[in-house]
């Protein structure tokens, strides 16, 4: 909570909302007939409309990226690090909007939604969403704020794979990509941790088959476990043995199954107090979005082939303890920018935070991304 | 702007694609694109120098030139007019790899280096006993990054082992100016050596 705010902060913000009422498309077949998202913006959007920067979050992330919503808040938005007055994503000189994306849980439309056909909450009956369809109705969203065209997209993780597929699918929409901490496609051993996550939930006694509302429950232990695995993935080993080494909370071992490690006790704790913020069938929507997700399949399994259609001017940054999206995977994607001919550059970063690195001030990440949003001419 | 970089650029033809490897803080990149309408790639390994070339607005990839060009141009044949490598090559593991790496990649090379075999550097390990350290070698023998120091004579003959033709030939002095006698006497009184290379047809 904030005493005061920070004067590079952009202060207390408040979500918007905006109807869509033309029925989107989805790959999987489906349609949606009308949607809302909810988003956040910071900044003011200039004359001609051409500072305006789409973020994008992350697997578990929303449209709270900067500022707080209330004095009561006990952290401010997840890339607050990142965006506000002076900082790499300069508010003092860019519009920044950040929805929440479509199958979401704060807002936008997504399993806790009421099915208009029902009456009834979506639940499990919410159609399957792919990055390709979040950006879809990314670029509704843009036009009806009246922007023609992005200085910027750009996004860490999951956010930051909606970056390309920004770049690929409307190459004219944006003039720069900050593709950071993510990968071309999920690896068997990403798509692994993912089905994992979503066993420890399908398998919840209390998830009903997705209904756990209708029943008056949720399926807390599922979704806490799925949470600290993905926990684990997100941090290094590095990390997790400064932060927490073999360290005992009561100093001495039980010889039981209670919270004896301190390591223990913190990922409980994170699954818990995840479970009260986020909901099962946004959980399982996100992990397949983050599974589906694959650019180059549309163009030949040849990365470089789609990146050709791409007309912005790149960054990728990658942290160096990251391993669930490891420097090699961010490589891939430079390494079909550079095929292709694109303008990118390149930082790999090091970091100990592992792949939640994308979330710190980490002093050379901060002044590359700086450099490279410097670099984008406004004009009006 | 260094003088051996003026001589370099003044060797690139207008609108070429270059391939800078360890471009450093963009300098030559920068100034290529402005006063000669090129494009193209740093490569660099030091993270403010990435950041300088980023904040320059310029195409810079972090990477470490020991792990070879293929890591980032897997198969990339000619896709560069040229690619270029300044006061580096004594500090790469596999100098001869490399030149052949850029060779593929680019349709001609321009390296530059110190001149081992500079009089000055003759006289002070020759007379006087020491690792040379001068203007263009400023470090001593225990914290130089240069592992793989050669002469004028060294590289001419790498480059006929290699089937590599020199097409251009400067050598200058410390202050990066040619001088007379450099120019009769390269191997000699050549301070730092610049060559554009192409492998032989």
């Amino acid at each position: 909570m904030p005493e005061t705010i920070p004067e590079d902060s952009v202060g207390l913000v408040e979500p918007q909302r905006l109807r869509f009422e033309e029925p989107l498309e989805l790959a999987s077949g489906r349609t949606l007939p009308e949607y809302e998202l909810v988003f956040e913006t910071y900044g003011e959007l200039n004359a001609d409309a051409s500072n305006a920067v789409l973020v994008c979050h992350a697997l578990s992330g929303d449209q709270h990226a900067a500022g707080w919503n209330s004095m009561e808040d006990r952290k401010p938005g997840w890339w607050n690090n990142l965006i506000g007055p002076g900082k790499a994503v300069d508010t003092n000189r860019f519009f920044v909007v950040c929805p929440n994306n479509l199958g979401g849980c704060k807002g936008s439309t997504g399993p806790t939604s009421t099915n208009p056909e029902t009456g009834k909450p979506y639940g499990p009956d919410f159609p399957i969403v792919t990055v390709g369809d979040w950006v879809r109705s990314q670029e509704r969203l843009m036009r009806r704020l009246g922007i023609a065209r992005w200085a910027a997209v750009i996004g860490g993780s999951l956010g930051g794979m909606q970056v390309m597929q920004w770049a690929i699918d409307f190459p004219d929409s944006l003039h720069s990509a900050a593709v950071i901490a993510a990968a071309p496609r999920l690896t068997a051993q990403n798509i692994g941790f993912n089905e994992v996550a979503r066993q420890a939930i399908l398998s919840d006694p209390e998830f009903h088959e997705g209904r756990y509302h209708e029943h008056g429950v949720v399926p807390r232990r599922g979704l806490m476990l799925a949470r600290m695995l993905g926990h684990i993935t997100y941090l290094s080993d590095d990390a997790m043995r400064a932060k927490f080494g073999r360290e005992l909370r009561e100093g001495r071992i039980h010889f039981g199954f209670d919270v004896e490690f301190q390591v223990e006790s913190y990922l409980r704790y994170q699954g818990k107090s995840f479970v009260d913020r986020f909901d099962a069938n946004t959980y399982l929507l996100m992990t397949k979005a983050l599974d589906y997700f694959d650019p180059a399949g549309d163009y030949g399994d040849d990365l470089a082939e789609a990146m050709r259609r791409a007309r912005a001017r790149f960054l990728v940054v990658s942290f160096t303890s990251d391993w669930r999206f490891s420097p090699a995977r961010s490589e891939e994607i430079v390494r079909a920018l550079l095929a292709a001919g694109r303008d990118v550059s390149y930082a790999r970063v090091e970091a100990h935070h592992g792949h939640d690195a994308f979330l710190f001030p980490i002093p050379y990440y901060v002044n590359v991304f700086r450099g490279f949003m410097n670099r984008i001419p406004l004009e009006g | 702007m260094r003088a051996d970089l003026e001589i370099i650029s003044d060797w690139i033809r207008p609108r070429s694609r270059i391939l800078d490897l360890g471009c450093g803080d963009g300098t030559l990149l920068a100034h290529l694109r402005g006063q000669r309408e090129c494009s193209g790639y740093g490569l660099e390994i030091d993270e403010d120098n990435v950041t300088r070339c980023v904040e320059a607005g310029l195409s810079v990839v972090q990477s470490d030139l020991d792990e070879g060009l293929a890591k980032f141009f897997p198969s990339a044949t000619a896709c560069f007019d040229y690619a270029v490598m300044t006061q580096t090559l004594q500090a790469i593991r596999e100098p001869q790899k490399l030149i052949d790496e850029m060779l593929t990649i680019a349709r001609e090379g321009i390296v530059t280096f110190p001149n081992m075999a500079y009089w000055k550097n003759r006289i002070q390990l020759g007379v006087m006993g020491r690792m040379p350290v001068t203007r263009s070698l400023p470090n001593h023998w225990y914290n130089t990054p240069n592992i793989h120091l050669c002469t004028v004579g060294d590289f001419e003959r790498l480059c006929d082992d290699l089937d590599i033709e020199i097409l251009q030939r400067t050598v200058v002095d410390a202050h990066h100016r040619t001088t007379v006698l450099g120019s009769a006497f390269p191997n000699v009184f050549g301070e730092v050596a610049l060559y554009r290379l192409q492998r032989k047809q």
